[in-house]
């Protein structure tokens, strides 16, 4: 997908009253992708949303559409839909008066708008509910007005405002993949905004993930999630396992010295920016393997620890471990369970471990958001 | 009989519970409800006096009487409800926009804005209307509707602008966002969609002022009489001329449009609209 230009912002920045909301977001989204901002509370996500839809002017920066300026545009002038968290259906109109009203502003015929609804709620399901005020629907249906209201006036560009969240997670599973394929048969551009990160993972195209107000990364979301670009970004995919090793950097070999809790290791480079130091290690409890302490275990490029089991649970699929590592504790997944108390190896494979450099040496320098973390094997 | 004898036999007197309650309401439902028996009595009665209880000849000679093209009644009940519905008019061109800005608009003094439309009422009525009434004298207002219109807006707008502003902060603003985003402008969004919303609370706060204005005596008086006679004012002159049967019935025309408008008030206005006046 080439990235055209088609929604382009540069350098927007937003703060409310003295405190930075957004600064410098630099983003370039094609015409027909999905994309996921993706973020914890209170990261800028919503702010940045309802930038784009032009209910917030931004203290700095552009937003372009097809290389037009929009950035001070009112919002109904702008082409954006968006649904909103709460769905917003106004409540004195029916469901075929919430659908066709963006229609009925542009000045289309009566007729007209009658066959696009009719149309609008077959494509979405709701059929026969046409004369129901949103009062009498339930939390899918309004969800379902709430897309279809959006749809109905033929956005260039959906914005999505956390729309499943107010769903079941049953009903929540199979209106992403609905919205999924609407969105790609459809054509639309989408911006969808979540704090759920298997709902970005499974939706977008490329996500987003932002944090503090800026752009932590941006990239596939096999990208994220195997190559995250710092240790934020990590922790927010899921690995929340963290260890500080000590290393050297040997030509394109980063080699980890033996500490307490683990034997010495050798990972390749591979483009990182680590320098000999202390380092900060972040891996999955899936992507650990646990064996007796006895067993040999070279398995390939990676890192051993050694440590003695606290707990074992059964979450469902594989045995979840507690490990204490030394004055540490993480959390490995094992296929047969290990008796707490037991004497382990833990092996991490060199793809599966995240090496960054350690939040001392990571405050003298900052990571580049531009640098890979990625581990090759 | 056992099963009577024993929750008896538990506390003797629960089973005498209804006395106070009974009592209780019975008094009640008198100090609400004898007053208006009296009041319809009256209107129907030709000969009362005491020591009879009860009036001693029945007719509606006195009905005919304030209903006579000369009564003066129906002068009165024309322009009371004239003026009501121009106050009620004046009012909410005034409270809906102000309402509006006090609702969505982050105003300095906000608090000091709302306490400003009490103002006509926390002062002592007679000082200001005999006040009002030199000025409208003095301007050419005083004894015409337009100049009776004006003081009861004076008096009526607390109501309706903080009946108006509690109307438009119950509505989400997303819902008008809502409307913005999908291509309407401020003013279509307003008529479409924040107008219709509010409208039970704006309703209210008409009714509230309607009511205001029919029940106004002392701007009335001052500003009004002798050139625009109100029923308020009917009621007094002939109250105090005795003449408890045109009284009478000039109270229960007062009193219909006023049990009318409650119950509309009771329909409309809703809690969450309420539990925002004055906020």
């Amino acid at each position: 997908m080439e990235r055209d230009g088609f929604l382009e912002l540069r350098g927007v920045a937003s703060h409310y009253g003295a405190t930075q909301v957004l600064t410098d977001i630099d983003l370039s989204i094609a015409k027909g992708e999905f994309v996921a901002l993706l973020g914890s509370s209170g990261c800028g996500k919503t702010t940045l949303l309802r930038l784009l839809a032009g209910f917030i002017s931004p203290s700095a920066g552009e937003v372009k559409v097809r290389h037009r300026d929009v950035t001070h545009l009112p919002p109904d002038k702008r082409g954006m839909a968006l649904v909103f968290q709460s769905y917003a259906l106004w409540p004195h109109m029916t469901v075929a008066q919430n659908i066709g009203y963006g229609l009925k502003l542009k000045g289309v015929a009566r007729a007209e708008i009658a066959n696009r609804v009719a149309a609008m709620q077959s494509l979405l399901g709701l059929d026969g509910l046409e004369a129901r005020k949103p009062q009498a629907l339930s939390g899918g249906q309004r969800q379902r007005v709430a897309l279809g209201r959006a749809l109905a006036v033929d956005p260039e560009i959906l914005l999505l405002d956390e729309p499943l969240s107010n769903l079941d997670a049953r009903i929540r599973l199979t209106v992403r993949h609905e919205l999924r394929a609407l969105q790609k048969r459809l054509g639309i551009t989408a911006i969808h905004v979540t704090h759920d990160r298997e709902e970005a993972m499974v939706m977008a195209d490329r996500i987003v993930i932002l944090n503090a107000g800026k752009i932590a990364q941006a990239g596939t979301p096999e990208d994220v999630y195997n190559r995250p670009a710092s240790a934020f970004v990590a922790a927010f995919m899921g690995a929340e396992n963290v260890i500080l090793l000590n290393g050297t950097l040997e030509d394109d070999d980063f080699s980890i010295a033996a500490g307490t809790a683990n034997v010495a290791g050798n990972v390749p480079l591979a483009g990182r920016p680590l320098a000999s130091g202390p380092v900060e290690a972040r891996f999955r409890p899936e992507a650990a393997r646990l064996f007796e302490a006895g067993e040999i275990a070279v398995i390939g490029p990676g890192i051993t620890f050694r440590g003695e089991v606290a707990a074992v649970s059964y979450p469902g699929g594989h045995w979840r471990h507690v490990v204490r590592l030394g004055q540490t504790e993480i959390m490995a997944d094992g296929t047969q369970a290990f008796e707490p108390g037991t004497r382990v190896g833990v092996f991490v494979p060199a793809e599966a471990l995240f090496l960054f450099k350690s939040p001392e040496a990571a405050s003298v320098s900052p990571i580049s958001r531009a640098s890979s973390g990625k581990v090759h094997a | 009989m056992t099963a009577a004898r024993n929750p008896a036999r538990r506390n003797p007197l629960a089973a005498l519970w209804w006395v106070p309650r009974g009592i209780i309401f019975g008094l009640m439902a008198f100090f609400i409800f004898g007053p208006l028996f009296n009041l319809v009595l009256w209107t129907v009665a030709e000969k009362w006096y005491f020591p009879y209880s009860l009036p001693l000849e029945y007719g509606f000679s006195s009905w005919a009487k304030v209903f006579a093209p000369r009564g003066g009644a129906m002068q009165s009940l024309t322009n009371s409800l004239v003026v009501a519905l121009l106050t009620v008019v004046v009012s909410l061109v005034l409270a809906i926009p102000a309402g509006y800005a006090l609702a969505r608009l982050k105003l300095p003094f906000r608090g000091l804005i709302l306490l400003a439309f009490l103002i006509p009422q926390a002062f002592p009525n007679l000082t200001v209307y005999v006040n009002i009434a030199r000025i409208f004298y003095e301007i050419r207002l005083n004894g015409t509707i337009p100049g009776v219109v004006l003081v009861h807006v004076s008096h009526g707008l607390v109501y309706a602008v903080w009946i108006a502003t509690a109307a438009f902060s119950a509505i989400d603003a997303e819902l008008e966002l809502a409307a913005r985003n999908i291509g309407a402008g401020a003013m279509r969004t307003f008529m479409d969609v924040t107008l219709p919303l509010a409208a039970p609370g704006l309703m209210a706060s008409a009714v509230f002022v309607f009511l205001e204005s029919l029940d106004e005596f002392t701007g009335s008086y001052f500003v009004g009489a002798p050139d625009v006679n109100m029923l308020p004012l009917l009621l007094y002159t002939t109250a105090a001329g005795g003449n408890y049967q045109i009284a009478s019935i000039t109270a229960l025309l007062l009193l219909v449009p006023s049990l009318v408008f409650m119950l509309i008030v009771e329909r409309f206005l809703k809690a969450d609209v309420l539990s925002r006046v004055g906020h």
